[in-house]
């Protein structure tokens, strides 16, 4: 129950579909999602293949609570060898698809091998098939939607798609869900396009079910009490969504600025949350329409957003006028703080630009960041980037560039690459605000010390969805820390990696641990799920699933070398703010970590620790 | 005092728990392709409309039913489905200008809001209160009424 | 004060419970030509695919609706009607006099000029007893052809195809249903029903019927342009007309059907008409139109009742509007599907997938509508069409994709923007 106990296996190389049993052991050990698509992707793929090659599999997985009235049932996670890291990727996305994917009667889906030519897939209930992607191949996320909308004849499809930047190759390529909502990490769009896979659209009418619907219900609605009466997930998200964190962030000195030269920024204000509902440009209108939900979330933290019709950006295209998918913190930091430019109609427009055409717009901003900061050291040059100047702070840069890289043009072809190879590419690797390949998004571990172990031990490359020590050091959940020590850190983030590893497999949002902890989920799941889900049990599945990535990253060639950050970070103080003067400790933090991991000093898992979860 | 379901869409946040509590009360499984009450959404307006049968009292569906399958519920107000009735003709379906009348090719009959029975799911359900259960003369109701009056191409007449 | 209603179908039944409803102290009189209960026609092909007893076709379900109304019944058939004198002449009873009249008669299925169609064997598909004698008569594996691709032929197909009979259906027009569908959408249910098995000659006529010609068949069918069919059992469905044979004496201005005016009623005073038999006003374009249809047999019963008793209630036109069911395939249409000059209209097909959906707009309103396979909320295509609303950029929407009508709907009544 709960489970579909069904996935679909999608041979691109052949063009065939085919059901298979949902191995349910994996299941009781890896719940679903980000756990068991990745066991899937452990046992089936060389962790050492090329994450572009027709070798590497592709997995679309939901959790069992995905579709339920379980709040914040909408997950669905990606999972795949990325291309930007060439780690074990996993993106986590809302909004309806994957609860549509999961009505339709499927829990995950798995793409192997590469299509021939163009195709997207196209799922009715039982009913799969690959279809030519002729019309939509080379559109935009938004106008393929559209056009399977209107082909299908089907308001209530649920596409979830690539846009250009994955048809070209943007190693930062994200797979974009309902418009706005994306899978949006280590390129995972990067892996769907090399795969000539351009769409997903799916259409469910079988509904889920669960193991005791009157426990289920009784016990989602008392879970939902909680999420309303917190003060985080009940008033400030669905209020101000995660941008309620601009100015506290600042304020504390852990604002990564100008490609983390500085901690604090000046304009941070006018990037806020606070600042989006402040009427504001021609039409006096708030930036901020309205707040959004997914599927099944009484959190409701989206942001829906709209470009003035005058701003420069938009003047002249009625086709960016309506509202869309708005800045959420991360975002607003990396293309506003990171590039120094605090024009909040120039982020919200290449917000947009990134859900259009499918890229991450952390790992964009980052990487823009970067090549503005060799751009004002004479490195990259007028030249480069096709007489754009790109200065810290030009908004009209940061536009620009957006549009370059959502169509794979220009000097857009060069940020594609990511900010790694980027700054290689330039002779300055250090310059890079990246570990494992991937940008550390908004968070500056000089500032939040717990942040840069979390940054240096994902198994994803730098994340902070990993282990959001935020909560603690600077929200106070669930208990207050303080953000500039380090001592107590490597617990901490051990316990939010482990704990988050599981919520992350259930279909559930990550946003609702600022209210609920592992006690609160357990009850849900158990509920719905075959078995008996105890709060051990629940906690052991995360950590199990954590040792699982670590063990893939290993054997794809990563090292206790590569569990480290940018050089910048631990060796350039903080200059302003409250942590001025400090750099990461994490030299401090990591061997603790390991030992608490169980692993060695060389960040390997003893024998003992893998067989006591079960993975030897 | 009859009670109606009142819908104030600035409130939806698009969330489709009402979806699930209406197609779990009514079909034993959590599927909104199944709900009688359907959220629809208008993207580029940043908008969410919960959208379901007004119990009107012109019950077009009910005056169309050929086998007297659709009857009023004397005590919420409701027209209500009698699926042993109902042969699954779908004259209902075409009959109500609201197009909340729907026809279910798994079940074979159509399906449409029935109030379940005075206590709907979907109001509970609802985390911003967008969808309420209050009394019929509650002040937007009108609005919704006014539009099936005008809908209504015969009281519009007699108007 | 005594009200005669002819006709116990939809509209005459609906009529008599209005006129009790309305003049408690009134007689009510029905009298209906068929001997069983009020029953409702479009629930005959489920009583034929076994999907419900006969019961299930009744109209009232209590046996005693009308006798706990005070409703009187009577079965015969009316033979004449002298509206001067306000009086009927029925078979095998005396006649009867009235002071408002309601003609409910319905329709009468058609005969095309065909020979050989009267004799045994040949069944048209109408009354409740012809249902009883096609469930007798088609047995699995007989050859089965049903004489016309109409409304009543398709909603007919899906029993005649459970039943296991090999069916052919043949069609003068050029496609399925050319009353109710466009080229486009009826070559469609074409394709689906040739899918489904189902032989289907469209732009053919039936010549004549020949019985016994053929060693191992009944029939022999002469077919243009085609070759010689042969069928155990032939099935007539070739439309229906108004059931105004009794009134060619009564003076009443007949056209398609009795005439009546914005009140329903007749050229005479007194009298009214509603249901399949009337001829009144189209709510599109203004012209006069029969409209042999459920929704309307109810509505026009209802007002028509109301004017009978002197509740003067205009009727504002019927629509034509459709929801047949194909073996399957469902499809739609409203008003003015096949649209008007300097209209626009927007169209979507998905021939793979049988999903097809045409609007027609004038200006920016939407006047007629056809779907196919499509079950999610087509109702609202009425209420936009009926209530004349201007869609303004709303239209745009459904320029760009026609499937949006709800958006469409909503976004033109319940958002203010």
């Amino acid at each position: 129950m709960s489970w579909q106990k069904k996935i679909l296996r999608v041979n691109l190389t052949e063009g065939t579909c085919t059901a298979e049993p949902l191995n349910m052991q994996w299941a009781a050990d890896y719940l679903g999602q980000r756990g068991l698509g990745s066991k899937y992707l452990v046992e089936e793929v060389d962790p050492q293949v090329d994450p572009l090659s027709p070798d590497n599999k592709l997995i679309f997985a939901t959790g069992p609570l995905t579709g339920t009235p379980a709040s914040t049932g909408a997950r669905y996670s990606v999972i795949t060898k990325g291309a930007l890291t060439g780690a074990i990727a996993c993106s986590n996305s809302g909004g309806y698809f994957g609860a549509e994917l999961k009505f339709a009667g499927w829990d995950m889906i798995i793409f192997e091998g590469k299509a021939p030519k163009p195709v997207y897939l196209y799922i009715h209930d039982d009913n799969a098939e690959l279809i030519a992607a002729d019309e939509i191949w080379g559109k935009s996320v938004w106008d393929a939607d559209k056009i399977l909308h209107a082909k299908h004849q089907d308001p209530q499809l649920k596409i979830s798609a690539i846009g250009r930047s994955g048809e070209e190759g943007v190693m930062f390529a994200c797979i974009v869900n309902d418009l706005h909502r994306a899978a949006g990490r280590s390129g995972v769009g990067t892996v769907m396009g090399s795969k000539n896979l351009k769409a997903v659209a799916v259409r469910g009418t079988k509904g889920v079910s669960v193991k005791d619907p009157v426990r289920f219900m009784q016990t989602v609605a008392e879970k939902k009490q909680i999420l309303a009466g917190n003060p985080v997930t009940g008033q400030g998200l669905p209020t101000y969504g995660t941008q309620v964190l601009m100015n506290v962030v600042n304020e504390v000195g852990a604002l990564p600025t100008n490609n983390a030269k500085a901690v604090q920024f000046d304009g941070a204000s006018n990037i806020s949350g606070e600042a989006m509902h402040e009427p504001r440009g021609s039409e006096n209108k708030a930036n901020l329409v309205t707040n959004q939900a997914c599927f099944g979330c009484t959190i409701a933290c989206g942001r829906i957003a709209r470009v003035d019709k005058e701003h420069y950006t938009v003047k002249n295209r009625p086709e960016y006028w309506g509202a869309s998918g708005g800045l959420e913190y991360e975002n607003a930091w990396s293309l506003g703080a990171d590039c120094g430019v605090d024009d909040l109609d120039a982020l919200t427009f290449a917000n947009f630009i990134a859900n259009e055409q499918g890229f991450d717009p952390i790992t964009f901003g980052a990487t823009l960041a970067a090549a503005m900061e060799l751009y004002e050291m004479g490195v990259i040059t007028d030249e480069d980037t096709g007489g754009v100047k790109l200065n810290f702070g030009s908004a009209e840069a940061l536009t620009t560039m957006a549009e370059q890289v959502g169509k794979g043009e220009g000097f857009g072809k060069i940020l594609g690459l990511g900010s790694k190879r980027l700054c290689e590419k330039y002779g300055h690797p250090d310059l890079s605000m990246s570990v494992k390949g991937q940008e550390f998004p908004a968070y500056d571990p000089r500032g939040i010390q717990g942040m840069g172990l979390t940054y240096a031990t994902s198994n994803r490359g730098a994340c902070h969805l990993r282990s959001y020590t935020v909560a603690s050091e600077i929200l106070g959940i669930p208990e207050k820390t303080d953000p500039l020590v380090t001592e107590g850190k490597a617990g901490l983030v051990k316990a939010f990696q482990d704990a988050t590893a599981a919520v992350d497999s259930s279909g559930l949002c990550v946003f609702t641990t600022f209210a609920w902890t592992l006690e609160d989920f357990y009850p849900q799941i158990d509920a719905a799920c075959d078995g008996e889900w105890t709060l051990e049990r629940l906690a052991q599945t995360g950590e199990r699933i954590w040792n699982m990535e670590r063990q893939f990253n290993l054997a794809a060639g990563f090292t206790a070398k590569d569990d480290t950050l940018p050089k910048r970070l631990l060796t350039e103080p903080a200059a302003s703010g409250p942590a001025k003067g400090k750099v990461s400790g994490l030299g401090k933090m990591l061997p603790e970590y390991y030992e608490l991991r169980g692993w060695t000093p060389e960040g390997v898992p003893t024998p003992d620790t893998l067989q006591n979860l079960g993975l030897s | 005092m009859q009670r109606s379901l009142y819908i104030s869409p600035d409130k939806c946040t698009g969330c489709l728990q009402c979806e699930m509590a209406c197609s779990y009360e009514n079909e034993g499984n959590f599927n909104p392709a199944k709900s009688r009450i359907k959220v629809f959404s208008f993207h580029s307006e940043g908008r969410f409309v919960p959208y379901t049968c007004t119990q009107c009292d012109e019950a077009w569906c009910k005056s169309a039913c050929p086998t007297e399958a659709i009857t009023l519920d004397a005590t919420t107000g409701a027209k209500i489905v009698n699926d042993g009735l109902c042969v699954g003709c779908k004259v209902c379906t075409i009959a109500c200008p609201f197009g909340t009348i729907n026809y279910n090719a798994t079940s074979g009959k159509v399906m449409k809001c029935d109030l379940c029975g005075g206590d709907p799911a979907c109001a509970k359900a609802c985390p911003t209160q967008a969808i309420t259960y209050i009394d019929a003369e509650g002040t937007g109701y009108d609005k919704m009424r006014a539009w099936a009056q005008r809908t209504d191409t015969q009281s519009a007449a007699q108007a | 004060m005594r009200y005669v209603v002819i006709g116990a179908g939809p509209a005459g039944v609906t009529a008599a419970e209005t006129l009790r409803a309305q003049d408690p102290q009134g007689e009510v009189i029905l009298i209906g030509g068929e001997p069983e209960p009020a029953y409702s026609r479009m629930a005959i092909p489920y009583f034929l695919s076994n999907k419900i007893e006969e019961q299930g076709t009744y109209l009232r379900h209590d046996t005693e609706h009308l006798d706990k109304l005070g409703i009187k019944q009577m079965r015969h058939r009316v033979t004449g009607l002298d509206a001067t004198a306000k009086k009927l002449s029925l078979e095998g009873a005396d006649p009867i006099s009235f002071d408002r009249l309601l003609l409910a008669t319905g329709s009468n299925p058609l005969k095309p000029p065909i020979e050989g169609l009267d004799q045994p064997g040949v069944h048209h598909c109408w009354t409740l007893e012809d249902a009883r004698n096609i469930v007798k008569y088609a047995e699995p594996g007989s050859r089965v052809v049903l004489l016309g691709a109409g409304f009543i032929g398709c909603i007919i197909m899906e029993a005649l195809v459970e039943r296991g009979v090999k069916l052919t259906v043949v069609e003068m027009g050029d496609r399925m249903v050319p009353r109710m569908m466009d080229q486009a959408s009826g070559n469609l249910i074409k394709q689906w029903c040739i899918d489904k098995g189902v032989t289907v000659h469209t732009s053919t006529r039936i010549l004549g019927i020949e019985a016994n010609k053929s060693g191992n068949a009944r029939f022999l069918l002469k077919c243009d342009p085609i070759d010689s069919i042969e069928a155990d059992l032939v099935v007539a469905a070739a439309g229906v007309k108004p059931a105004t044979g009794f009134l060619e004496q009564s003076g009443l201005k007949i056209a398609q059907g009795v005439v009546v005016n914005e009140y329903l009623e007749s050229s005479v005073s007194g009298i009214y008409a509603a249901g399949d038999v009337c001829e009144g006003i189209d709510w599109g374009t203004g012209e006069l139109a029969v409209h042999a249809i459920q929704p309307v047999a109810a509505e026009t019963g209802r007002i028509a009742a109301l004017n009978m008793v002197g509740k003067v209630t205009p009727y504002p036109g019927s629509m034509a509007m459709n929801v047949l069911d194909t073996l399957g395939l469902i499809s739609v249409s409203y008003g003015q599907w096949m649209g008007v000059d300097g209209g626009d209209e927007a169209h979507l097909i998905n021939e793979s997938a049988y999903r097809y959906i045409k609007l027609q707009f004038e200006e920016d309103r939407l006047i007629g509508a056809i779907t196919l396979g499509m079950t999610e909320h087509v109702g609202v295509l009425r209420g936009l069409i009926q209530s004349g609303i201007r869609l303004g950029k709303w239209k745009d929407m459904l320029m760009q994709d026609p499937t949006c009508i709800m958006e469409a709907y909503l976004g033109a009544t319940h958002l203010n923007s």
